[in-house]
């Protein structure tokens, strides 16, 4: 059976882009407002499911050829990752820090070990959230 | 030195690099890879003895997790050097043996990574001074060893050993952690130096005496003691290379490690004495009395190995006495009874190592390990031949093997026993020689079983599948090697004494340090008068004899019927637990959810409601809280409207919608309560839960509704309002008792501490980064069980592998 409705594949065609830049913004700006890794890979993982709910599954898998097992896998390992990176250096286990450095085109930006943590959650969660849904719908 | 830190990780490292060296190299040259780490590490590990054997210790600290005191903190003296050694130079010949062993057709990737993690963890075991560090080590190589037992997966029995093995040494290994938790409940230390310089206090606690057996229990079953020896003789499904490296030379005598390490903290007590060395000394009696009975090759080292971790054992209980009363004179002569340990340990690493490669090449050769089928292969496996007959005279104490040296201690160990004062040792001490002597004779007569019932007698063709012949040069050097081993301890005995064996006194005798006799000097000869020389002599006599007239007496075995023995227990409690918990599991498991949520609230109710009910704090006072605006009296309304309403619902759809008012209301509030970052995630939350559900929701079954008995809906109903009741006490309660100092003052000042403004993410990533890390990882797994549990049916047309 293949549904085809052209209007919710046109408008899905722009939101996806919509929805990911707003992850990605949700994502960056988790330090100091609201957002951050979880609620980032959410909204990056609803993305992806609009796309498998309206495409099926092996369009967008040509598109998006990811794994998302390991996508989730390698979330987890740079979550655990950072921790053990922090022992490294002398520190406590997921010890993170923040420095400020002037880049080129962003000028005075605070840039923060963190964020490598949180990308771990992101990951995870996408990899987790798209895996579980995918499984499901191809298994019924 | 951060160079034993970096020794314990390499392994791990390499063992991650072999699947992508697998794939580039052909298959056979993966273990000349594999055979450098290793190598390297006891070229690393043999440039310390210098420094070492002068007394110098090394010690580095890595922070883990600081504030409980849990560090990855390695420690090299003499005690770790041993098995250090041990275990990369025995390491290095097995991997160099198993290149030729292992057949290409083999998952040779699979197999060598298991062994790298194993000695990676082994490493970690022997290195480690943390004792939570220790621990996960112990287990990883519980698990590793499990893994490279079961290697042919496909085999019934090789399952059955490696969960045999699985289960009793992790079993002793959970024992062994609540051991070291009570240790730090003691003492406020995970590391086992501090531990050793300040548990001379805690002798009297009551914690102590437990702590001790627990640990104990940890040891007893990785060192295959009686009674958890079972799971040694089938763990002899394993590739020979692995029963060489774990059964022989490392993973047993990780128990033997324990209890050396753990002589200062517990050695002079009356129990760790008499539990050590009974236990030792019967588990040796035992092991040689059944080893006897075997037919099975391999069976029989199994048996041998378990008798000779006894004899070890046994000596290290016997070397305990010497710190009853702190040092003297007189006790530094029971020390020699660790020294022998000590020195045992690394001859039967050499000889028990060589014995099995030995019958590796049979098995290999000849395709049969039983010694009825076997005979008369001496002129056509010289080489052969020979590394077993040094190995085997070595084990039954004979010179010119170091076998010879290391028995004649351990008598003269059994024979001081006698004139010990302590622990009323009078009476009971003569039973030690005698049950050593006994043991030794049983040891003497399955040595030469070894040797002369597979190499010498009628050579038997027509039993045989294949045409005997000599193995193949490669698998010949290791044995060899161990060989020479043999007999160079033999020769230079003081060597080892001096270099080797005396900073581990050291390390198991803090106090006796530096101590004259403490390290004897070893001499072949005594004179005529010597007992332990003549107890060998008589050894050779009556074990002669026996072996001569083995079939007269090999009835005796049939006395006791096999069904009493451990092995029918173990597996009686197997089944019976499986049974048992199936029973159970199939009375509450209905299937239905509705029972698991009955299951789950009436706890609820029990527990929460329970002890709210019995500390009386179900009082609130609400005179203290803020007055609710009209906003959010109209949510609330809303909410309560739309929980309701879902009892209602005539069709799924609506349910579902009136479910999401309920979701977006919650972001609602926390929207009117200035919390951006829970309204994002409750919002985003809701809108995936949404997306599922329409996923599913094609192919649900039809909605009806269900007729249920009145008795059931009045259950339910009181269930909920019940638990309904006790969730809004709750929440009021909450308000009103402040029990301790709210810790939200810390978090105050995250941008200070963590350089975040979004005070919620700074917890979740800066202050409480272990909780997320953990909520990260249950996420994978849970998304990789959804995975595996829809996915990994058997394929089609794929071999039913579960029962072969």
């Amino acid at each position: 059976m293949k549904i085809n409705d052209v209007i919710l594949e046109t408008v899905t065609r722009i939101v996806v882009f919509i929805i990911l830049t707003f992850g990605v913004e949700l994502f960056l700006s988790g330090h100091n407002n609201p957002g951050g890794g979880f609620i980032g890979g959410l909204v990056l993982s609803s993305a992806f499911v609009l796309l498998y709910l309206v495409y099926d599954i092996e369009t967008v898998q040509q598109g998006i050829p990811f794994d998302y097992k390991k996508i989730a896998a390698f979330g987890v390992l740079l979550a655990v990752g950072t921790g053990v990176a922090a022992t490294v250096f002398g520190a406590q286990f997921l010890t993170q820090t923040a420095n400020h450095f002037n880049l080129p085109v962003f000028g005075d930006t605070e840039l923060s070990t963190v964020i490598l943590f949180e990308a771990g959650v992101a990951l995870t969660v996408v990899g987790v959230v798209v895996t579980i849904i995918l499984s499901i719908s191809e298994d019924v | 030195m951060l160079t034993i830190t970096i020794a314990i990780l390499i392994p791990f490292l390499a063992a991650v690099l072999v699947p992508f060296v697998y794939k580039r190299v052909p298959s056979r040259n993966i273990g000349w890879f594999v055979l450098l780490v290793p190598l390297v590490l006891f070229i690393v590990l043999a440039r310390f003895i210098p420094a070492v054997s002068g007394g110098e210790t090394y010690i580095h600290t890595i922070k883990w997790i600081d504030s409980a005191g849990i560090n990855f903190t390695t420690y090299l003296d003499g005690l770790s050097m041993i098995f250090g050694l041990l275990i990369t130079g025995v390491g290095s010949l097995v991997i160099l043996y198993s290149i030729y062993y292992l057949s290409e057709r083999e998952a040779l990737g699979r197999f060598y990574v298991y062994l790298l993690m194993f000695m990676g963890s082994m490493l970690g075991v022997i290195f480690s001074d943390n004792l939570m560090v220790l621990y996960v080590f112990w287990e990883l190589t519980s698990i590793s060893s499990f893994l490279l037992i079961a290697f042919w997966y496909h085999r019934k029995k090789s399952r059955y050993g490696a969960q045999k093995s699985m289960l009793i040494t992790v079993s002793g290994g959970i024992a062994m952690l609540a051991g070291f938790i009570m240790l730090h409940t003691l003492t406020g230390s995970f590391s086992v130096r501090e531990i050793i310089a300040t548990i001379g206090q805690y002798t009297d606690d009551s914690l102590f005496l437990l702590a001790m057996l627990l640990v104990l229990l940890g040891a007893f079953t990785k060192s295959a003691q009686f009674p958890f020896h079972i799971w040694l003789p089938d763990a002899m499904e394993a590739p020979t290379p692995v029963s060489a490296y774990l059964h022989s030379a490392t993973m047993v005598k990780a128990g033997i490690y324990l209890v050396a390490r753990f002589t200062p903290v517990f050695g002079g007590e009356a129990v760790w004495f008499y539990t050590v060395s009974c236990v030792g000394i019967f588990t040796l009696f035992w092991g040689s009395f059944n080893a006897v009975r075997q037919t099975d090759l391999k069976a029989l080292l199994a048996y041998s190995t378990i008798s000779q971790l006894g004899l070890i054992m046994s000596l290290f209980g016997l070397g305990s006495a010497a710190l009853n009363e702190g040092y003297s004179a007189d006790s530094v002569i029971y020390t020699q009874a660790t020294f022998a340990a000590l020195f045992h340990l690394i001859n039967h690493s050499t000889f028990k190592g060589a014995l099995f490669m030995v019958v590796g090449i049979v098995d290999h050769e000849l395709g049969t390990r039983d010694i009825r089928r076997l005979g008369g292969l001496m002129s056509f496996m010289p080489v052969t031949f020979t590394i077993a007959l040094i190995g085997s005279f070595s084990m039954a104490g004979l010179p010119p093997f170091n076998g010879f040296l290391s028995k004649e201690m351990f008598f003269e160990s059994v024979l001081n026993v006698r004139n010990l004062d302590i622990f009323a040792m009078g009476t009971w001490g003569t039973l030690f020689p005698v049950v050593a002597w006994i043991a030794s004779v049983l040891t003497f007569v399955y040595s030469m079983i070894i040797v002369f019932k597979t190499f010498l007698g009628q050579h038997q063709p027509a039993r045989l599948d294949k045409v005997p012949h000599e193995a193949p040069v490669g698998m010949l050097i290791a044995p060899s090697i161990l060989a020479i081993f043999v007999v160079g301890i033999f020769f230079f005995p003081n060597l080892v004494g001096n270099y080797i064996l005396r900073p581990a006194m050291a390390a198991v005798y803090p106090p006796f340090e530096g101590v004259e006799g403490l390290v004897p000097h070893i001499t072949y000869w005594h004179g005529f008068n010597y007992m332990p020389l003549l107890m060998t002599i008589g050894v050779v006599i009556v074990g002669g004899a026996l072996y001569l007239f083995l079939r007269y007496w090999r009835s005796v075995y049939e006395v006791a019927p096999l069904s009493w023995t451990l092995d029918s227990l173990y597996n009686g409690i197997l089944v019976q637990a499986e049974k048992g918990s199936s029973r159970l599991t199939g009375f509450y498991m209905t299937g239905y959810l509705r029972d698991y949520l009955v299951y789950i609230f009436t706890f609820f109710i029990f527990a929460v409601g329970g002890s709210m009910f019995l500390t009386g704090t179900y009082l609130f006072d609400l005179s203290g809280d803020a007055s609710i605006t009209i906003n959010e009296y109209i949510i609330v309304f809303v909410m309560m409207g739309a929980g309701i309403a879902i009892i209602f619902a005539k069709s799924r759809m609506t349910a579902m919608i009136l479910n999401g008012v309920l979701g977006y209301s919650i972001a609602l509030f926390f929207v009117v309560f200035r919390a951006p970052d829970l309204a994002l995630t409750q919002i985003i939350v809701e809108t995936v839960t949404t997306a599922l559900f329409l996923l599913c929701f094609r192919f649900l079954p039809e909605w009806k509704k269900e007729k249920s008995a009145l008795s059931t809906k009045i259950v339910n109903a009181s269930i909920a309002i019940s638990v309904g009741a006790i969730v809004t006490i709750l929440a009021l309660t909450v308000q009103g008792n402040k029990m301790f100092e709210s810790i939200s003052v810390y978090f105050e000042d995250s941008y200070e501490l963590a350089g975040g403004k979004n005070i919620v993410n700074t917890i979740l990533g800066d202050f409480r980064a272990f909780d997320t890390m953990l909520e990260v990882v249950v996420l994978f797994i849970a998304g990789i069980g959804v995975f595996t549990l829809i996915k990994l049916k058997a394929w089609k047309g794929g071999k039913d592998v579960e029962n072969q």
